[in-house]
């Protein structure tokens, strides 16, 4: 097998699981890793140094908040000196105007800003913090910079309605690019997911704007939008096939296929303080277990799009069908399909009776870990 | 400004060239281009110095064999399909 292997495209670096933010749909873990036993500057240089060396292209720097760490410009520093295309995923909650310049001077390439919302209201309610002005700030300081800018908005059922206010933000301001992505249901995002799906009328609503919008803004802000695997008839190709381009690196080293993975019992992931990325990555059997296509089940087995979905996520199979290896349950083809229709049917149902949800839920809010 | 003959295109902020494993590369958010032959050659003369027209003229000298007008043609759908992407800019 490793000989045909192809090389990791993306190293997902998840260098802390602090964050100021606490929101509902967090697709941290249940269980977060502590400050005390993040990865150090020194390791995680080295990591950057051996991911380019095995064909990364680009580190998406993730966490929790990135900016928890206290070394984020060395880090920033030490990724692009490696050779690395740098990207951060931030709220911006702890950012300042000297903080940005020091990122961009490191040699950041490219900063996703995540909003809540359009409005205060709903983003603070949200996150659990007063975070939506100091992100308008953000957007403010960043005009004076030249690197690329994306908007990231998560996207359900409490703020779907709002698209057209948040592409005004983004109109408004240097970004190039928008995402939309709605919740998908992992870690806290199923624990709150009754409170979060949308309904099919708000999400046909929205693809109907969605095109409009694509149409009316190309060639100056590109629009991406991400459905919920849920309503989806064919599963989404998850990290573009397990195994097959993307490494994530949990804050205390461990290596994971996926960001979910852990939910995926007997699974054992090396870390990177005991191996090199290049042997993780040809011989780790969490990385072997879901590659190519000998695990597959039917209907996967012999479906055509095999190769273009790669049977969709491993750990929604295992949430919604409690079998890692069957054919992702949000696929139309797929055995527990009616479990995913029974969760949509009772959300539909319910919004028609109690009508848009009026009242805050109780929601489940993400701590901080310790 | 639009993709025209005396426009001048400049990689977007956020798009830049690498090389990884000997290749090069054109990075941008979220994806990135392997450069091979004359893309390469387009992508490292977008630097908002030459014009569309002085790119044509560039790569009609280097691949004289080719037609001129399909050397045209080809340039001209590459550069926009990199606007599509926003990975350029058009400057005067």
């Amino acid at each position: 097998m490793p000989h045909e292997l192809s090389n990791p495209l993306a190293l997902i670096a998840e260098l802390t699981h602090r964050c100021p933010l606490h929101c509902v749909y967090c697709s941290n873990p249940v269980e977060l890793q502590s400050r005390s036993r993040e990865l150090s500057t020194e390791i995680w240089s080295r990591v950057f140094q051996e991911a380019a060396q095995a064909g990364v292209l680009q580190a998406d720097f993730t966490g929790g908040e990135p900016l928890a760490r206290p070394d984020i410009v060395e880090l920033v520093r030490a990724a692009r000196a490696a050779g690395l295309y740098v990207n951060l995923i931030t709220s911006g909650l702890p950012l300042d105007e000297t903080k940005l310049a020091d990122l961009v001077a490191a040699g950041l390439d490219h900063i996703q800003l995540s909003f809540q919302g359009a409005r205060e209201e709903i983003a603070n309610e949200i996150s659990g913090t007063r975070s939506h002005a100091q992100k308008l700030r953000v957007l403010d300081w960043l005009r004076q910079h030249r690197i690329a800018v994306t908007l990231n908005f998560v996207i359900h059922r409490r703020n779907i309605d709002q698209l057209e206010e948040m592409l005004a933000i983004a109109e408004s301001s240097c970004a190039t690019r928008i995402e939309f992505a709605n919740v998908q249901y992992y870690g806290w995002a199923f624990a709150n997911r009754e409170n979060l799906l949308p309904t099919r009328a708000q999400l046909d609503h929205s693809l109907d704007l969605i095109k409009r919008e694509q149409e009316r803004l190309q060639g100056r802000i590109r629009i991406e939008y991400v459905v919920p695997d849920y309503y989806a008839k064919y599963p989404k190709p998850c990290m573009g096939g397990w195994g097959r381009k993307l490494m994530l690196i949990t804050p205390r080293g461990d290596a994971l296929p996926c960001h979910a993975a852990q939910v995926i019992p007997g699974l054992i992931f090396e870390n990177v303080k005991d191996r090199s990325l290049r042997e993780i990555w040809e011989h780790s059997a969490a990385f072997q277990k879901f590659r190519g296509e000998n695990w597959m089940q039917e209907p996967c087995k012999n479906c055509d799009r095999r190769e273009q979905d790669f049977g969709g996520c491993r750990c929604q199979a295992m949430l919604l069908a409690g079998d890692a290896a069957a054919t992702d349950p949000v696929c139309s083809l797929a055995l527990m399909r009616p479990r995913v229709d029974a969760i949509l049917a009772a959300v539909n149902l319910n919004s028609v009776s109690l009508g848009p949800a009026l009242t805050r839920p109780a929601w489940l809010y993400r701590p901080n870990p310790a | 400004m639009p993709l025209e003959l005396n426009s001048r295109p400049r990689l977007a902020p956020g798009c830049r060239l690498g090389e990884n494993n000997q290749q090069r590369v054109l990075l941008m958010p979220e994806r990135a281009l392997r450069l091979i032959g004359p893309s390469l050659e387009i992508i490292e003369r977008c630097d908002g110095q030459h014009t569309v027209a002085a790119i044509i003229s560039d790569l009609q000298r280097i691949y004289a064999k080719a037609q001129p007008q399909k050397v045209e043609q080809d340039i001209l759908g590459y550069l926009a399909l990199l606007e599509k992407e926003r990975a350029l800019n058009f400057e005067p």
